[in-house]
């Protein structure tokens, strides 16, 4: 059998993680692409390993440990996922910009600013407003 | 092409297009049992590189476990049952010009290193036998330091998804992140 058919049906699901990891909004769905790059993986550890002959198995051993090590990954990552339903209601990913950095706001202050936008002041850079002190009002708005 | 090179192509462009269905679909449940699609025709390719355990554990860990989590995920964050329009972020084109490249890249680097190689296949090399041996011969340090790791992120599953532990120093003050503060508007 040719080495090139596993490997290339590899890198195939790779680049589709890669696009659903970079595309998707929904949390669930980036580790879906996820569980996908880590079997393009498996398949090209199995591949290799049948091509080696190892007398050790040593790719298709660590295959098993990647399985196991993606099992404990989806466990965790479904628990901050649920952790963030919690407390936001919502797992767009694009949407969380509380950890971003200077120059993002935060969703929910961005919701604010489109309930009223009159008295909120403008961004750095619009007459009136001096850039530093309208950042300083940002750090105090995200406690 | 031979038999097991038929199978095994076959078996690819299953993966592959459904693989494609779980980063397009509209629905997320479907998104989930496209997966489950992959994961057994990929589990059908093990077969026919005759990584047998690897199959079944595939089998037994992906299809079984890892779906039904992320099916569980699905149902407690109540995502929509039928389709939703917005389930791609707007830099989609980009990420498919960036997975466009990706897959350019890694096809040609794989095509012009390994076209000529071929694989011995013959069978037994991933039996349970085997493979039991290798782990617990060769590999049984990484097996048992795995071990802990599946133990300590099982801890951190139930700690981070249980609501009624909390650090005791910290009072109950909340508001809202994000919420400006009184004096400010």
């Amino acid at each position: 059998m040719h080495l090139a058919y596993p490997t290339v049906v590899a890198a195939l699901l790779f680049s589709i993680g890669v696009y659903g990891v970079l595309a998707r909004r929904n949390a669930i769905l980036v580790l879906m692409s996820v569980e996908l790059m880590l079997n393009a993986v498996n398949l090209n550890l199995v591949a290799f390993d049948m091509w080696f002959r190892d007398r050790l198995h040593g790719g298709q051993v660590l295959t098993l440990f990647t399985i196991v090590i993606a099992a404990a990954e989806i466990g965790l990552g479904l628990a901050i996922v649920l952790l963030v339903y919690r407390n936001r209601q919502m797992i767009d990913v694009d949407r969380l910009r509380t950890l971003a950095e200077d120059g993002a706001r935060p969703a929910e202050a961005e919701a604010l600013d489109e309930a009223a936008p009159a008295d909120e002041p403008g961004e750095p850079g619009l007459p009136g407003e001096p850039g530093e002190a309208g950042a300083a009002r940002r750090e105090e708005a995200t406690p | 092409m031979s038999g097991q090179e038929v199978v095994f192509a076959l078996l690819g462009v299953v993966a592959v297009g459904s693989g494609i269905m779980v980063v397009t679909t509209r629905q997320l449940v479907h998104a989930a049992l496209w997966l489950v699609v992959t994961f057994g025709a990929l589990a059908g390719g093990y077969l026919v590189l005759t990584a047998e355990f690897v199959a079944w554990v595939q089998v037994l860990i992906y299809v079984g476990a890892i779906v039904v989590l992320l099916l569980f995920g699905i149902m407690l964050t109540r995502a929509p049952i039928g389709g939703s329009a917005d389930l791609d972020s707007g830099n989609r084109w980009v990420a498919a010009g960036v997975a466009a490249a990706t897959a350019a890249v890694l096809v040609t680097v794989m095509a012009m290193g390994f076209w000529d190689e071929r694989m011995p296949l013959r069978a037994g090399g991933g039996s349970a036998d085997a493979l039991g041996a290798a782990v617990f011969r060769t590999w049984v340090l990484p097996f048992e330091v795995l071990s802990v790791l599946l133990l300590a992120s099982l801890v951190g599953a139930i700690v981070l998804s249980r609501s009624d532990i909390r650090p005791k120093s910290r009072p109950a003050e909340k508001r809202p992140a994000g919420t400006p503060a009184d004096g400010e508007r």
